[in-house]
């Protein structure tokens, strides 16, 4: 695509229609260059009507302007807008320390530090021994540690922390990785330490050393421009640091892809098994093709391994199709790993609405990985929010393009999110078993489901935080928080925080909701539910029932006598629009902006029957 | 390319970079006399001309270019 029909394509978007932000994203996904997110950059702000913005300051040792228009292309992308507010050169100890009034003003919701190594390490030379090298990496990651909070603290931000990109030449050589003061090495054990405080302070890592050995360091550094512009970051390279940050901000609000679909024929293994039969697929070691397809399957087995679920879409008949997963001595993939199976001659996108609805989850939240081009235009065409790889035609590169668009982004790792393939697997039994069970009380008797609940202490801040992040149905408000924010609902003794675990006969649910509630400003009385998320991997149980006989209870000990909750209507959280009316609350009053307020006496609240035996964390 | 081409190019996409329509640069166009060419834009656009003519200018280059035509006649050798 050339500048100028770029060029074109922007000027004759009409930036004053309602739609422009998606029209513009459509256009942003074509390869676009420097000079192109340059330009795409400038249209985002002269469009009318945009969603609301993610907030974003870059505080930099070097120059960052220039890495505005690559993060917010990338975003654009992903259907977010990010507004930037560009540090000084040189100045993030200053910005954190003595926030100037227009960062204040700003009042953003993340800061990415992006420092480079020689503003850190400048005092280390080749001849400083072990020791002394050993002390100054220790004191710069404790400097970047009391940063971190300070800017926690002054703006309740998350922070984001890049880490340091290696941009010396050789100075031992091959000796370099045993020379603790070497450049190269200095670095490196920058980043390592680097990494383990961000990870024990929950501070966010924008892992740019390691993405960029993809393209390698001439693609990421080029000294020119260091010297020009102090552009430690090249500018062709702005991009993919854009795609990277985007990816990161992207995760963390919840929009990381849950669930692979794989395609069976030419993509889990080579030839098409209703023609070529069991023996004639190529799978396995010996042929290369083979060992591609190999590749492919052992790649989506860690993906389900780290909690991605893994559903099969195919044009196969289903007896046929399994029986490459049972008897196939080579497959890498087993029918335990596969949540959904499905596999019929009916057009895919009918199949992918089938697979979100089994698993619970949104469109957005799928992958497709198919090796047919015709059958990636069509969920293209039908479903846009369907993820789609543009795989090419040669499954050797499958994995590395799957790879590289970073779909499965992970904003945190937990023991849940280990064991979310496992519960996604057996919610697609419970799933069948409601098929064949007579009544919805039946079922629900049958689940023998058991609920823990207790305060968010510390043990569950993690986890809690994350699906608070991400849960965008059975989610009240809407209203996101970071850890530091749960706790203090936590710590306050006028406010309950509440969080509950769900296991039933199929298996451990992990934590599936948490509630935060506070008492009002203006009437000590009462108790406003702030925020109230569940996961949907429960819902249709009644678990809302059974959590709010507790909420009722634990706002009787605290003595207040009304119950309020909001209600903000989303695109996504349609499916609790009656919730507060089936408990009982009734509507007080619904504002401009579409906020509804609920209201309940206590006095007057019903308990709920349920099927949930309830015990509380001891 | 003849320096024409080369002005027309280099127009098109420094009005790119700067949001600017119908700019006219000529050989004896002085970075000031263009509103918004500054210092930052100013290596934008050697990164633009970079990447689309797939060349390196010399940082002493860079520094010493008076005018457009200096930096028309510098591609012009790189490219011959």
């Amino acid at each position: 695509m050339s500048l100028n029909t770029l060029s074109q394509q922007l000027n004759s978007l009409d930036v004053e229609s309602d739609d422009a932000f998606s029209k513009l994203a459509n256009l942003a996904n074509q390869a676009v260059d420097y000079l192109g997110a340059i330009q795409i950059n400038r249209t985002i702000d002269r469009l009318v009507n945009k969603p609301n913005a993610v907030k974003l300051a870059v505080l930099s040792s070097a120059t960052c302007d220039h890495l505005v228009p690559g993060i917010r292309l990338a975003a654009l992308r992903r259907g977010l807008l990010i507004e930037i507010y560009c540090g000084q050169y040189g100045q993030y100890r200053h910005e954190i320390m003595q926030p100037p009034s227009s960062l204040r003003a700003f009042a953003p919701e993340y800061i990415l530090l992006s420092l480079h190594a020689d503003s850190l390490l400048g005092q280390i030379s080749p001849a400083s021994s072990p020791d002394e090298v050993d002390a100054i990496l220790n004191l710069q990651v404790e400097s970047l540690i009391q940063l971190w909070s300070q800017a926690k603290a002054n703006f309740g931000v998350s922070v984001v922390q890049q880490s340091f990109l290696d941009t010396a030449p050789p100075l031992f050589g091959n000796l370099d990785r045993m020379q603790s003061a070497s450049p190269f090495q200095r670095v490196q054990v920058l980043n390592q330490k680097l990494a383990e405080a961000a990870h024990r302070e929950q501070t966010g890592l924008l892992d740019v050393s390691k993405a960029s050995r993809q393209k390698g360091l001439t693609h990421w550094f080029d000294r020119a421009r260091w010297l020009q512009a102090k552009m430690e970051i090249a500018p062709a390279a702005a991009l993919d640091f854009g795609e990277l940050m985007a990816q990161y901000l992207n995760a963390q609000l919840g929009k990381a892809r849950k669930c692979l679909v794989l395609d069976l024929d030419n993509t889990l293994w080579g030839g098409v098994i209703g023609d070529d039969g069991l023996d004639g697929i190529i799978l396995g070691q010996g042929t290369a093709v083979g060992e591609a397809h190999l590749f492919i399957q052992s790649y989506a087995k860690s993906l389900k391994e780290r909690g991605i679920v893994l559903a099969v879409c195919s044009k196969n008949e289903e007896k046929i199709a399994r029986a490459a997963f049972t008897d196939h001595p080579d497959m890498v993939l087993s029918l335990d790993d596969i949540a959904v199976f499905i596999a019929n001659w009916q057009d895919k996108a009918v199949n992918l609405q089938t697979i979100a609805t089994t698993l619970n989850i949104g469109l957005a939240s799928l992958v497709f990985l198919d090796d047919n081009p015709a059958e990636r235009e069509r969920i293209r065409t039908a479903l846009p929010m369907v993820a789609v790889p543009e795989v090419g035609d040669d499954p050797t590169y499958f994995v590395d393009v799957l790879a590289g668009q970073g779909y499965f982004e992970a904003a945190t790792f937990t023991q849940e999110d280990m064991q979310r393939a496992a519960h996604y697997s057996a919610n697609s039994k419970r799933q069948m078993s409601m098929e064949t069970a007579v009544t919805i009380d039946d079922y629900l008797a049958d689940l023998s489901m058991q609920m823990m609940h207790g305060p968010v202490s510390q043990l569950e801040l993690p986890r809690a935080t994350q699906l608070m992040a991400k849960t965008n149905q059975f989610n009240t408000t809407t209203r996101r928080y970071s850890q530091e924010e749960i706790a203090a609902f936590a710590d306050d003794l006028s406010c309950i925080s509440f969080q509950a675990r769900l296991q039933d006969k199929f298996g451990d649910n992990g934590l599936v909701s948490v509630a935060l509630l506070a008492s009002s400003s203006a009437d000590s009385k009462t108790l406003v539910i702030e925020n109230w998320i569940m996961s949907c991997r429960v819902f249709g149980r009644n678990l809302e029932g059974a959590i709010m006989n507790l909420l009722v209870a634990q706002s009787l000990e605290l003595g207040a006598e009304h119950l309020r909750a909001e209600f903000i209507p989303t695109a996504k959280n349609g499916v609790i629009e009656n919730l507060f009316a089936t408990l009982g609350f009734h509507l007080q009053s619904t504002s401009t902006t579409e906020t509804q307020i609920w209201e309940i006496s206590l006095a007057d609240y019903q308990l709920i029957p349920t099927y949930i035996s309830v015990k509380e964390n001891t | 390319m003849t320096d024409e081409e080369l002005l027309r190019s280099f127009s098109q996409t420094l009005g790119d970079l700067l949001g600017t329509t119908d700019l006219e640069l000529t050989l004896e166009t002085l970075r000031s006399e263009v509103p918004g060419w500054d210092s930052f834009n100013y290596i934008n656009f050697i990164v633009a001309i970079e990447i689309g003519h797939n060349v390196k200018f010399k940082v002493a280059d860079v520094e010493s270019f008076r005018n457009v035509g200096q930096i028309v006649s510098e591609l012009q050798a790189m490219l011959a």
